[in-house]
């Protein structure tokens, strides 16, 4: 077993100035949103190359990084002292943080690009590009920071970016509710998250990553690091919609397509794996609240199959299969030095492989008059060529095609899982046999089939802005697994950052183990039984009532309904009872306190009769009280 | 010795307070003033008598004057309160209250 790398202070180079990253696409939006009317012109293609630039500022950093030797390639730098005695802001350039760099800015340019083509007819565009480029710039100071405060102020801001881009058109009811759905949801778990910072601060001293390492965190409890784990998973629970915190995602999918594709799938709900993988610190040396992970990642991906399986909405489809996904994700970061590798491999293959289907599937909603409901496409293929086969190829890389992305990394997941825990790898194995179920009829009901189109459907193919985003990303949907498994490239690239487990998995271009050849079958059997219900026979334009268990998966197994009634409720009574204890106790008292007041004044100013014969008989009265106290004091 | 004079003027400042009290005159309400500041008075004298000092005396002075300032203002008051309603009664002042 091999601990992560010490982190190395830096200075100069490509790495030096990698706060461009962050800076460009900021510096984007705020002119962008301070610019006004004025940058309606050209606003988009500013928000295109402020990306780009940081593309390649990534690009750059990366390669200087890998000229560097292994145990070097952990560099810190300090940009300024931020909270004096406790923070110091500064940039970690690790492999970890550099690959998410990559995915974010590179997958982000895409869409960037994807979006002048996909918004065009939008009104707000540059609103959209500069909300854009926020996101882009606060997902970089997640990953890149390197301490917990910066990490924090990263993921409030891509919170913040997801709400606005969310209720982008906020004229919808529904989309203004989702966008305070997924803040309110998420505040939860940055709740917890901020409760976990609290926790390591008052531990070890600290935020710091380069001062938490396994031999610091080791002297702690081994129930403060549990804890602390588990409210820091609670946060990622929130950001990356997983059970209990799921609720919000489906719903997320009211923005528009590009923004459910970079921030709803490929990035930000991914920033609770890189919590977990890059407090491996904590969680290592905690394995409750490891086992809690696993338990957790798996019982999302399990829900959001099941989920998918259910949705005629080609995009919340989609949302419950990309909660699968990040399900596998966190049993894979659960799963230690051994797990992180496939987690974040499959993290960045997922990235390309979802972003190239959700843009898919918003290029079928460009060429449907914006209709999403699947059972109104069918027999597309023919009419949009390039969408269709890049959106298969995406298709056959999650659910793990032999030799393509997802197989690769999927499968590296189950097999560590397998060797972890039984159970748990056998429901992940159960997991991709549904993936293999709801994809392919996703795929049938979309692509082939009978055409149930609307009446007033016309169906084309999308400019070529917006198909090349979707060539250059099914690429890495084919190549990308394949080039960071095999051989342990990746786990061996990540190694300074994660560490290494005792001994490296064997990797295969074909594996042959038992897991693997079960999951082959269970998707192939997946797939055939999609086929023979969504893709020989009709499917009918109205959704059928079905079975028990489809109302339960169309339902989002009954989560909404279970918030409601174990929160929503009695969170309502609690405010109605405040609210008449307002109304009636503090109200009650203070009004009452005014009014005898006021009414006891009211009668004591007719004593000022006007007549001043009374008056005087009170001063007498008063002088003679006055004498008979004195006289009465005198005596006594 | 003494009790006499200080029976007197508890008797004129009774006498004075009553006045003041049940008469509605204007004029005589003051006149009835003027007798309980000259009660007081007596008192005063009575007492600097009594105690062989010259405090007394000097006070009743004070009040002299300040009588006489206050006739000179009060009389004034109530001439001109008389040129405008045509009455001297206290009664039929009343307008300053609640």
């Amino acid at each position: 077993m091999q601990s992560p790398a010490e982190i190395v202070q830096h200075s100069g180079g490509v790495i030096g100035v990698s706060w461009l990253m962050i800076a460009l696409p900021l510096l984007g939006a705020a002119i962008l949103l301070l610019g006004g009317r004025r940058t309606n012109k050209w606003g988009h293609f500013l928000g295109v190359a402020m990306s780009l630039g940081a593309f390649v500022v990534a690009v750059l950093s990366f390669v200087e990084l890998t000229g560097l030797d292994p145990d070097q390639r952990r560099r810190a730098f300090e940009l300024f002292e931020f909270i004096p005695g406790m923070v110091n802001m500064g940039m970690l350039i690790d492999p970890l943080s550099i690959s998410f760099a990559l995915l974010i800015t590179g997958v982000g340019s895409l869409i960037h690009i994807y979006s002048i083509g996909y918004m065009s007819h939008d009104r707000d565009r540059r609103r959209f590009f500069a909300y854009l480029n926020l996101f882009v710039a606060a997902m970089l100071l997640l990953v890149l920071s390197d301490n917990y405060v910066g990490l924090f102020i990263g993921w409030e801001g891509v919170g913040l970016a997801s709400y606005l881009l969310i209720g982008f058109w906020q004229h919808k009811p529904s989309a203004a509710t989702a966008a305070q759905k997924a803040f309110i949801v998420n505040r939860v778990g940055d709740f917890g998250l901020l409760i976990g910072i609290f926790t390591i601060w008052t531990t070890f001293g600290s935020l710091a990553f380069a001062d938490l390492t396994q031999q610091v965190t080791g002297q702690a409890s081994e129930g403060t690091l549990t804890a602390i784990g588990l409210l820091l998973l609670l946060g990622a629970c929130g950001k990356s919609a997983q059970l209990p915190l799921q609720s919000w995602l489906l719903d997320a999918m009211e923005g528009p397509t590009p923004v459910s594709a970079l921030i709803h799938a490929a990035t930000m709900v991914t920033a609770g794996v890189y919590l977990v993988v890059r407090s491996g610190a904590f969680f290592e040396q905690a394995p409750t609240a490891q086992l809690v992970v696993t338990i957790v990642g798996v019982a999302t991906l399990l829900a959001g199959a099941i989920i998918g399986c259910a949705k005629d909405d080609i995009k919340k489809g989609l949302a419950g299969s990309t909660m699968s996904q990040i399900g596998y994700m966190m049993l894979g970061a659960g799963l230690g030095p051994a797990g992180y590798a496939f987690a974040i491999g499959h993290l960045i293959t997922h990235g390309f492989f979802k972003a190239n289907m959700f843009l898919g599937a918003g290029s079928v909603m460009h060429a449907m008059n914006d209709e999403v409901d699947m059972r109104r496409y069918g027999a597309l293929f023919p009419v949009m060529k390039v969408t269709a086969v890049t959106f298969i190829i995406g298709y056959l890389a999650i659910i793990g095609f032999p030799m393509l992305s997802g197989y690769y990394t999927k499968e590296g997941i189950i097999e560590t899982a397998m060797e972890h825990n039984a159970i748990l790898g056998w429901l992940a194995v159960l997991g991709a046999g549904l993936t293999g179920f709801y994809m392919s009829r996703m795929i049938f009901m979309t692509f082939f089939g009978k055409k149930r189109w609307a009446d007033d459907a016309h169906p084309h193919e999308s400019p070529a802005v917006m198909t090349w985003p979707l060539v250059i990303l099914s690429i890495g949907s084919i190549g990308l697994g394949a080039f960071l498994i095999l051989g342990n490239r990746f786990m061996n690239f990540l190694s300074p950052a994660v560490g290494l487990p005792q001994e490296l998995p064997e990797t295969h271009v074909f594996g042959f183990g038992p897991a693997a050849l079960a999951t082959l079958a269970l998707v192939a059997a997946g797939a055939a039984l999609a086929w023979f219900r969504y893709g020989a026979a009709e499917v009918p334009a109205v959704a059928p009532r079905g079975s028990f268990l489809t109302t339960f998966a169309r339902r989002d197994l009954y989560g909404d309904a279970l918030n409601e009634a174990l929160l929503m409720r009695p969170g309502q009574w609690l405010t109605r009872i405040a609210v008449f204890f307002d109304n009636r106790g503090v109200d009650g008292l203070v009004n009452g306190l005014a009014a005898g007041i006021g009414g006891t004044s009211g009668r004591l100013r007719r004593v000022q009769n006007g007549y001043v014969r009374s008056y005087a008989l009170s001063i007498l009265f008063g002088a003679a009280a006055v004498v008979g106290a004195l006289l009465y004091v005198g005596n006594m | 010795m003494t009790t006499h004079y200080l029976v007197l003027s508890a008797l004129l400042f009774a006498i004075g307070g009553v006045g003041v009290l049940v008469r509605r005159n204007a004029i005589v309400v003051f006149m009835c003033v003027e007798l309980m500041l000259n009660a007081c008075n007596l008192a005063f004298v009575t007492f600097a008598r009594q105690h062989g000092n010259l405090d007394g005396q000097l006070i009743a002075f004070f009040v002299m004057v300040v009588a006489a300032a206050e006739v000179v203002i009060g009389l004034a008051i109530i001439v001109m309160i008389f040129r405008t309603r045509r009455s001297a009664s206290v009664d039929n002042a009343n307008l300053l209250k609640y």
